[in-house]
């Protein structure tokens, strides 16, 4: 066996094409002793791109709080676990898939969902639901509706096969992401397995395993490319879009379970991106050992592979297990068994190097650690002020605005009376109903789904064994105009109305996985915005209790456009969130339940109105086409309270729908309570201000401000209830009116019963549910 | 009576159909392999849902070929029961056990809802807890649920009275008849695309197909 050579040193081209920097190379040479060959160019390149060891945002991450008493497993391996008590553990995760998406919309998807359910079935627990966070450009765009339907046929024929819920989710439609859409996907799972697996090497002599589907030469260089920006010629990265076959993964899934359960597996690691360089480098640093592969006995799909393309090969449903030594022979029966492949195709070393094998001689040879642990970091500084378009933004004000009238007002398209607003914001794809989306997912395999998608704010899934009365919560969430307008105000925000929606629900917030989709991190406004998205996420994390788990990020989302002009996304730090149901039986949808309910607010009344804003509204950029204003600030002790109040009230079978105000503020929550109930309801509306305070209509009806959650309880509990309040949140609610017959409408009323808003059940339905269809059907 | 659920590599509605069965039923229910051949012990074969073999062909196209599927006409043909819920419909048509097929959705997309379902008939097991001309609503949820026949052999099922289940408007995935399920002309074999094993945990707001496994305990069970 000959050792390795040093090749002659690489051009500054094809350092540049594996996604290295010439210092970065250096820095290679350094540690190495020597150039690397080709193999291990790749190997680096792939290892030290963002997305495999976050050398952007590392530093800014550490501030996140990751411990608490729920938390058996933080950040660092494939998923988080949180205690559920009664021995029921869960794993969780989110994950990206953007730019697979922008450029192969179905793979890029279903991968997506493929790579995330791995990450939580290698801890040895089975997957239970799976949620996605998707931003598309404008629906009127031919572009977006392909990359549109492309995602969710993609999300659905591998969600659908695999056999795993998709029970919710959310989805933005904003030019912003016009070419460069997001896919973010959450899995949960629900433990198994006494032990969790975890993916750290061990035991010297042990075998290494490899299982699961074959390697070709697909999605080669995959977190490279996930790492850079796209442009025209990126549709020529196709080939590094993996191709996912949901039936493999399904078997895959029962397969390592059952592995897991003989207790023969020592550690294990999903081959996602980077393939076999990630999991072998991981493991190995993870362990503090080494690992010898020897690609010969690697499964191929295709004749005729380098080694460079055996350890960059992105080929999916493939895993690496260490095993007892003298049991693999069980595991591989299992696998066997199952359809699939798994063989021997190394072994633990003590030395601490991922040394390749191949032919007989040695392919490639790193200390583990310069791959996984000890990679690059890069400490930027933070620009000192907001940006010139952040502050030239939040100088707007809604004095800017024409006057409002009880009937409506002046828009750039003409006047607009209070209805006919409502049912344009009820229109608006973001806001409208996502039934066209999860009608394809099948949201009830497995028999756990407790609210089908579209109830509540937040999906609710019960927890097998069935002698448990416990249930889930879970939600994905990210208003990015708030963050764009204002990172660190506007990230706060997002996980504030997480952990709302779960409230919402009747679940105890517990823990989070964040996503954060940025630009690109060397330019200033990018980093800054980063910088800041991810300080305000670290402080609402804190202030809620909310240990940060793990995630994912996902960088460089900009699109060059054919100017050469950089276009970035809007900020998009993505917050999945999962929450605790003690009782089953005690949980809340949306929708009214019966005639004669009374309706309050709970939280920032109308009566504080300088807590409500248009600034950053959904409002404000459907109906004035401006996105300009200060989001609403978060009152972090208003929040808690208000969240705790619902809560409790749907705890005590009080609550019998909860909806927060979100997008198109208190008017828009009701119009979906109605929808949702098919119920109408007469609410009055009117701020009781001092007569001398100056407000407006279109604030009080459409203005913005966190913390608020729109109930509706019995009337025979009034008394009881108001106390309950009163006690709980002092004047922080009101009674807002009640709910109405069937087939009716919603009127919103002034004090002095001046009708501002009648919208028909039946025409704000239609208007809603059929947003989307209609938009794809031209 | 004993239950045995096939599990093809695939299959993703195994573990719900056990459940109803073993779990809130109380019944003996195994799991069977499909790669096993030996089912002279069950009383009742149920083919649940799932993509078996992955469904990249036709769907049920590899799975009739499969070890378990020619005891599964074995069994039916001793007149033992045998139910096929959604992809199990579909394999038990291309087994050639219930005429006709499932094709692509009306609109070529996959469909999950909950839908009303009228029962047609109730002097057999599988709907005698129902009242005829009952709606019930069930859930779907397939890609490939449209059941389509020849002119000549609807007009058999319809003769016979094989139509078990038929879709209440609107029929979403515009099956020909609206058709949802259908038995064999003995009526030991069944086959339909809603799920009634999702809707029959009361914990989960509905049980109306609940009444499909009682109605199979009380008929069989007096028969056997």
């Amino acid at each position: 066996m000959s050792s390795i050579t040093s090749s002659a040193p690489f051009s500054a081209e094809e350092i540049a094409s594996v996604g290295l920097k010439p210092e970065e190379y250096e820095e290679i040479v350094r540690r190495l002793g020597r150039h690397p060959n080709q193999a291990e160019l790749g190997m680096f390149g792939v290892m030290w791109s963002e997305h495999c060891c976050y050398k952007n945002s590392r530093p800014l991450l550490k501030q996140f709080p990751t411990t608490g008493d729920r938390i058996l497993v933080g950040p660092g391996e494939n998923a988080g676990v949180v205690d559920l008590g009664d021995g029921l553990r869960l794993a969780f995760k989110i994950e990206s898939h953007n730019h697979p998406s922008a450029v192969e919309p179905f793979q890029g998807a279903a991968t997506g969902v493929g790579g995330i359910l791995r990450d939580i079935f290698t801890m040895g627990a089975r997957p239970i639901a799976l949620l996605n966070s998707l931003r598309f450009g404008s629906l009127e765009d031919a572009h977006t509706r392909q990359l549109f339907t492309g995602v969710v046929s993609g999300i659905a024929h591998y969600g659908n096969a695999v056999g795993v819920p998709t029970v919710g989710g959310e989805i933005y439609f904003d030019p912003a992401y016009s070419s460069n859409p997001l896919v973010n996907v959450m899995a949960l799972g629900l433990m198994e397995t006494p032990e969790i697996v975890k993916s750290g090497a061990a035991g010297v002599g042990n075998p290494v395993l490899y299982v699961g589907s074959t390697t070709g030469r697909d999605g080669m260089g995959g977190a490279s490319f996930a790492s850079a920006e796209l442009s025209d010629e990126s549709e020529q990265d196709r080939p590094a879009v993996q191709v996912g076959d949901p039936f493999l993964e399904k078997s895959l899934i029962e397969a390592c379970l059952e592995a897991f359960k003989t207790g023969a597996v020592v550690a294990a690691q999903d081959m996602g991106a980077a393939g076999i360089t990630c999991s072998t480098s991981e493991m190995a640093a993870r362990g503090g050992v080494g690992i010898e592969l020897d690609l010969d006995r690697i499964p191929v799909r295709e004749t005729g592979m380098v080694p460079y393309e055996y350890l960059l090969s992105e080929s999916q449903e493939r895993m690496l297990f260490v095993a007892y030594k003298g049991r693999e022979q069980e595991l591989i029966t299992i696998f066997h068994r199952w359809g699939l492949q798994a063989v021997v195709a190394g072994t633990v070393i003590a030395e601490p190097v991922v040394r390749i094998l191949f032919q007989g001689e040695i392919a490639a040879e790193i200390p583990a650690a310069a791959l996984a642990e000890n990679t690059p970091l890069y400490h930027r500084d933070k620009l000192g002020e907001p940006p010139e378009f952040i502050r030239q933004a939040c100088q707007w004000t809604s004095d800017r605005l024409p006057t409002c009238t009880p009937t409506g007002i002046e828009t750039p398209d003409g006047f607009r009376t209070w209805n006919e607003i409502l049912l344009t914001l009820l229109d608006t794809p973001s806001i409208a109903s996502k039934r066209w989306v999860y009608r394809q997912y099948d949201h009830q395999v497995q028999n756990n789904t407790v609210i089908l998608p579209g109830r509540a704010d937040a999906a609710v899934i019960r927890l097998r064994p069935p002698s448990s009365s416990k249930g889930v919560a879970a939600t994905v969430d990210c208003n990015s105009r708030y963050v764009y307008l204002d990172p660190y105000e506007g990230a706060k925000a997002v996980v504030a109305e997480a952990a709302r929606n779960l409230s919402c629900v009747g679940a105890e917030p517990l823990a989070v996985t964040d996503n954060l989709n940025f630009g690109n991190p060397e330019k200033p406004i990018g980093y800054w915005q980063l910088a800041e998205a991810c300080r305000g996420l670290a402080d609402a994390c804190r202030e809620l209790g909310t240990p940060v788990t793990g995630g994912n990020v996902s960088l460089y989302n900009e699109t060059i456009a054919p100017t050469g002009q950089p276009q970035p996304i809007y900020p998009t730090p993505v917050v999945g969130m999962v929450g605790l149901i003690p009782d089953l039986t005690r949980v809340c949808g949306q929708g009214w339940q019966a005639k004669g309910d009374l309706i309050y607010l709970l939280g920032r009344c109308l009566t504080a109105l300088d807590r409500l804003t248009l600034g950053g509204s959904e409002y404000l950029a459907t109906i004035h086409h401006t996105v300009a204003g200060s989001p609403p600030r978060v009152d972090f002790k208003l929040e808690r309270l208000v969240q705790a109040t619902c809560r409790e009230g749907i705890r005590q079978g009080w609550v019998r729908s909860a909806h927060d105000c979100a997008e198109g503020g208190v008017v828009v929550a009701l119009a979906e309570a109605c929808i949702s109930g098919g119920l109408g309801a007469d609410v009055n509306l009117t701020p009781t201000v001092h007569k001398d305070m100056s407000w407006r209509w279109d604030c009080v009806l459409f203005g913005e401000g966190g913390a608020q959650i729109v109930v509706s309880i019995l009337p025979e509990l009034q008394v009881i209830w108001e106390a309950y309040l009163q006690q709980h949140l002092g004047n922080d609610w009101q009674k807002l009116g009640s709910v109405g017959n069937s087939d009716t409408s919603l009127r919103v009323f002034t004090a002095d019963t001046q009708l501002v808003i009648d919208a028909k059940i039946k025409e704000m339905s239609n208007r809603y549910s059929k947003a989307i269809e209609r938009r794809l059907t031209f | 009576m004993k239950f045995g659920v096939v599990v093809f590599p695939g299959s993703n509605c195994d573990r719900d159909v056990a459940y109803v069965t073993r779990d809130l039923l109380q019944q003996p229910t195994r799991m069977v392999w499909h790669e096993s051949t030996d089912i002279s012990d069950l009383d009742v074969v149920v083919i649940p849902g799932g993509f078996s073999y992955g469904d990249y062909l036709r769907c049920g196209a590899i799975a009739r070929f499969s070890p378990i599927m020619r005891s599964v006409v074995e069994h039916a043909r001793q007149g033992k029961f045998v139910l096929g819920i959604c992809n199990g419909f579909q394999i038990l048509t291309e087994v050639g056990l219930l005429p006709g097929t499932l094709v692509r959705n009306r609109d070529l997309h996959f469909i999950c809802a909950r839908v009303p379902v009228k029962v047609e008939r109730t002097d057999l097991p599988w709907t005698q807890a129902y009242v005829t001309g009952q709606i019930i609503t069930l859930p779907i949820a397939h890609g490939e649920g449209r059941y389509y026949a020849s002119l000549d052999i609807l007009k058999q099922l319809e003769d016979h009275n094989q139509v078990l289940f038929r879709y209440e408007a609107p029929n979403l995935n515009g099956s020909t008849n609206s058709i949802a399920g259908i038995c064999n002309q003995q009526g030991n074999v069944f086959g339909m695309m809603p799920h009634p094993e999702r809707a029959s945990d009361p914990m989960l707001g509905s049980t109306d197909g609940m009444g499909l496994f009682k109605g199979l305990l009380e008929g069989v069970g007096a028969i056997a």
